[in-house]
């Protein structure tokens, strides 16, 4: 027999009347190897069908179900129960827009996000079918991929002090996307570029340094170490021409891989 | 009822259909997609492995060239693919992932000299050429004469989506996420869009577009344990079985993946076995190689996932609460190689499993994994019976993967066939013109509003039940080894189950807003007739061929059964109708041995003039 476990979940409706804003507990009791998909999922199908969860890989690599579990931003898919204490707690993700009960529009915020900080590769060089790729060292696409591992859940805005204060704060996760573009030679943007895209109070300067992003993030990517990095190149590109250039290099040198300076 | 209108609508947004979506934007056509989730969400994120495609870099892919591909492909398929298309497929397989290249994925490269790699769980040395340095590398997969697969990491699928979702931002196509096809509006010779509900609101919205597209991805969510994502209920097969013009081709061919985890089905890449995983039983005895002396843990997947049942069948499984599974067995490639190559295995297996694979064996199981038949196209995309349809990637037989798909083919296949479908589309488009019906895009709306009236009232099942018994039924009598008895019993319990479907009652009622329950209700009579469809297919093909295997016809039968089965729904009717076309219009390989996977063949008639060179072209 598994321990039997309340499960205490956020429940609003928006787009009913006469829906309001409460906590409502469910119990369940634990199998081995559950995770809180498997939970919800029976709740919805033994319980409430009307609850609204977003889940769709299910093994930690979509992104979809990011929630506030016990006080914590994390993906339910790979939270398992016997990892929690028997009392449960689940609200949606702050910031993002409520769409009902778990459930949060990210894709808005996240296109939204995506367009403004240009989120692509910046080239003037056509596709030639015919030509052999252009080379590249493998640690650099290693590096290239452990920032691209983004899956963009929302955890890290969920948990920025920052995103809740300011509305149009892009977050970790886009300082991060442009941490990866970056280091990628394909992308022809210079500094100068990314100060006009993230040199301001909704980019890298918006940052208070709580660093939860960082805690949260459920791929562990390291964002404190792509803000810090990012925050200086675009502050070393902000004094371009008021600081002696000499001075100026000596500062920028962050061993991050400045190749565009 | 909110009415969009657009050149192209891409039903779904994962790496087919946004594939196909760069291509008609670039050519500055008006794009609209549609997916059921945020395209940066789809399935294709999961996939870790790689992508095939014969470019012949690394040291252990020297030599490789597309006609050794497509053989590959052919004798994977079990000689049930279309070959003109294979060899398409394997031709635009090397620019497909050099044009991926210069859209920005940072694929894994070659790095010059000795490197330790690994073949059957045994290390050997081999030395990458110098010449070659940056260029991109290949590793090992399942039934392939070299190494070919194309990879970033074990993260190949993300990287590839995330680089083609932001081709799409840069490009500005409209991208409606949340948002769920139902029907497809038609007049029976013509496609013209879509009806389609909002998840975020629940109303329901209409797309006009000159070319529809489907790419929704496979099916598997008929059956209990699946690797698939819980999205992949074959919304988009069910809309084009559904007009009742369109077949689905080769639906009964249906691959089990070899490593599927227990309990949670989650998959771990084909790529364990590529660098050296080993599949071990109860003994921890490794006993692939008693039953593939050759290829063993990398015979292709059909041939795995069989050896692995009839292995447990011998009572040589492990027993657990979940049922009996194997293990798989990665500790010797070591701490690194495991949290970097493989570090996805590594994280499913500690977060899902609490299984630590640097030093302890994975539990897995064959498991559901891959539906390589569905909208039947022709090579250029086009959908049998509707003018402009179009499909690509899981969603559609177009069909290189025949009876069988080896392992990093089918991602491979959605950026290849995307962008020439793609092409194709764009020049059908080219000087098209066309009428849009508002009689057919009424008739569609109330088709899904009477659908959501009917549930209102129904008083019988929910649709929670009636999806679970199926999935039952799918795993008991259409799974790995089918035979007649099974098959017949498993139709008739799928008919009786879309019977009740006719009373299906919606227990949240009627809640404004987003509703899942309603949608997965407005999809599981149409999940059922995809199964019926894989269960009366199967029942009708009396021989077993690549991933469909007949326990009581076990040859491969080139004389009868060297065709495709075409599945099209008649409207009312409780059982598809089925048509059979050749398997190929000719053969550059002639039906023959696979070399693994023994079994007999009974040989068919190939005329002389069917066969034609590699090389000749038409």
């Amino acid at each position: 027999m598994g321990r039997n476990l309340t499960f205490e979940i956020f429940r609003y409706n928006p787009l009913d009347p006469r829906s309001f804003p409460h906590m409502q507990t469910f119990q369940l009791e634990e199998h081995p190897s559950m995770t809180l998909f498997i939970a919800l999922n029976l709740i919805r199908e033994k319980h409430d069908a009307s609850l609204q969860f977003d889940f769709c890989c299910r093994a930690g690599i979509c992104g979809s179900c990011g929630m506030v579990i016990n006080g914590r931003p994390g993906l339910a898919c790979h939270t398992q129960t016997s990892d929690l204490p028997d009392h449960i707690t689940l609200h949606p993700l702050p910031v993002f827009k409520l769409l009902g009960d778990l459930s949060v529009d990210t894709g808005t915020w996240f296109r939204h996000v995506g367009k403004k900080i240009e989120s692509w590769i910046h080239t003037n060089k056509e596709f030639d079918p015919n030509a052999q790729e252009e080379r590249m060292s493998n640690s650099l696409a290693t590096e290239i991929f452990e920032l691209d591992r983004c899956i963009e859940c929302g955890c890290c805005v969920a948990a920025c002090g920052t995103a809740r204060m300011r509305e149009d704060f892009i977050g970790a996760t886009a300082i991060n996307r442009m941490a990866r573009f970056y280091i990628d030679p394909r992308d022809n943007r210079t500094p100068a570029d990314y100060y006009e895209l993230i040199g301001d109070d909704n980019g890298v300067f918006g940052c208070m340094g709580l660093l939860a992003c960082d805690s949260v993030c459920p791929k562990q990517l390291p964002l404190q170490d792509q803000l810090g990095i990012m925050r200086r190149m675009v502050s070393m590109e902000s004094v371009r021409g008021i600081l002696p250039e000499s001075l100026r290099k000596k500062l920028q040198g962050c061993g991050c891989g400045c190749a565009k300076s | 009822m909110r009415i969009f209108e657009c050149d192209v609508l891409c039903i779904g947004a994962g790496l087919a259909g946004e594939r196909v979506a760069v291509e008609a934007a670039q050519a500055g056509f008006r794009v609209i997609c549609l997916s059921v989730v945020p395209p940066k969400r789809s399935h294709s994120s999961a996939a870790m492995g790689g992508m095939q495609a014969a470019l012949g870099n690394s040291i252990m892919g020297e030599g490789d060239c597309p006609e050794i591909h497509f053989n590959d492909t052919v004798k994977g398929s079990d000689w049930g693919c279309d070959q003109e298309v294979a060899r398409l497929f394997a031709e635009t397989g090397p620019i497909a992932m050099r044009e991926m290249a210069w859209m920005g994925v940072p694929w894994s490269r070659v790095v010059p000299g000795e490197h330790t790699y690994y073949k059957g769980g045994k290390p050997f040395q081999a030395t990458e050429k110098t010449e070659n340095e940056g260029l991109i590398h290949s590793r090992a997969f399942g039934g392939t004469a070299k190494w070919r697969t194309c990879y970033t990491s074990d993260g190949t699928g993300h990287a590839v989506l995330f680089t083609l979702d932001n081709r799409l931002l840069q490009l500005g196509v409209e991208v409606h996420d949340r948002t769920q096809a139902e029907v497809l509006v038609h007049d029976g010779q013509r496609c013209m869009g879509c009806v389609a509900r909002d998840l975020r609101t629940g109303e329901l919205v209409g797309y006009f577009a000159k070319a529809t597209l489907i790419a929704t991805g496979g099916y598997g969510r008929i059956y209990r344990a699946t690797t698939n994502a819980i999205i992949c209920d074959g919304g988009g097969q069910i809309a084009a079985l559904e007009t009742g013009v369109v077949p689905l081709g080769n639906m009964e061919a249906v691959q089990f993946h070899p490593t599927g985890t227990v309990p949670t089905d989650i998959l771990v890449t084909e790529g364990c076995r590529g660098d050296g995983g080993t599949l071990l039983d109860v003994n921890e005895y490794r006993f692939m190689p008693d039953y593939e002396p050759e290829k063993a843990e990398l015979a292709s997947r059909d041939v795995v996932a069989r050896r692995m049942t009839e292995h447990m069948r011998k009572g040589l499984g492990v027993k657990s609460p979940y049922g009996d599974h194997l293990w798989l067995d990665i500790r010797h490639l070591g701490e690194k190689h495991i949290t970097t190559n493989l570090r996805e295995v590594y994280d499913i297996s500690t977060h899902f499993l609490g299984v630590n694979p640097i030093h302890q064996l994975i539990p897995v199981r064959p498991t559901h994994h891959y539906s390589m038949g569905g909208v039947r196209i022709n090579k250029d995309g086009h959908a049998y019976g509707l003018e402009g349809l179009f499909s690509a990637g899981e969603a559609a037989c177009w069909d290189m993967h025949g009876f069988n798909r080896l392992g990093g083919n089918s991602l491979a296949e959605t950026i290849v066939s995307g962008r020439i479908v793609g092409k194709k589309l764009v020049e059908f488009l080219k000087g098209y013109e066309t009428i849009f019906s508002t009689a057919e895009m009424n008739a569609a709306a109330t088709k899904v509003k009477d659908r959501i009236a009917a549930l209102l009232r129904g008083t019988g099942d929910d649709c929670y039940t009636l999806r679970n018994e199926m999935q039952d039924v799918m795993m008991e009598h259409v799974g790995i080894f089918r035979n007649g008895k099974d098959l017949e019993a498993g139709v008739s319990k799928l008919q009786d189950l879309l019977e009740r479907c006719g009373n299906m009652r919606l227990a949240s009622g009627d809640i404004p807003g987003p509703n899942a329950e309603l949608s997965m209700a407005l999809r599981v009579p149409g999940m059922l007739k995809l199964a019926l469809c894989t269960a009366y297919g199967a029942l009708m093909r009396t021989e077993s061929r690549g991933a469909h295997a007949r326990e009581d016809y076990p040859e491969r039968n080139d004389k009868d059964w060297l065709n495709r089965t075409l599945a099209y729904w008649k409207e009312g009717d409780s059982l598809p109708t089925l048509k059979y076309e050749p398997a190929t219009p000719f053969y550059i390989l002639p039906p023959g041995d696979r070399g693994y996977g023994g079994g007999k063949i009974i040989p068919g008639d190939i005329m002389e003039d069917q066969i034609v060179p590699y090389d000749q072209k038409g």
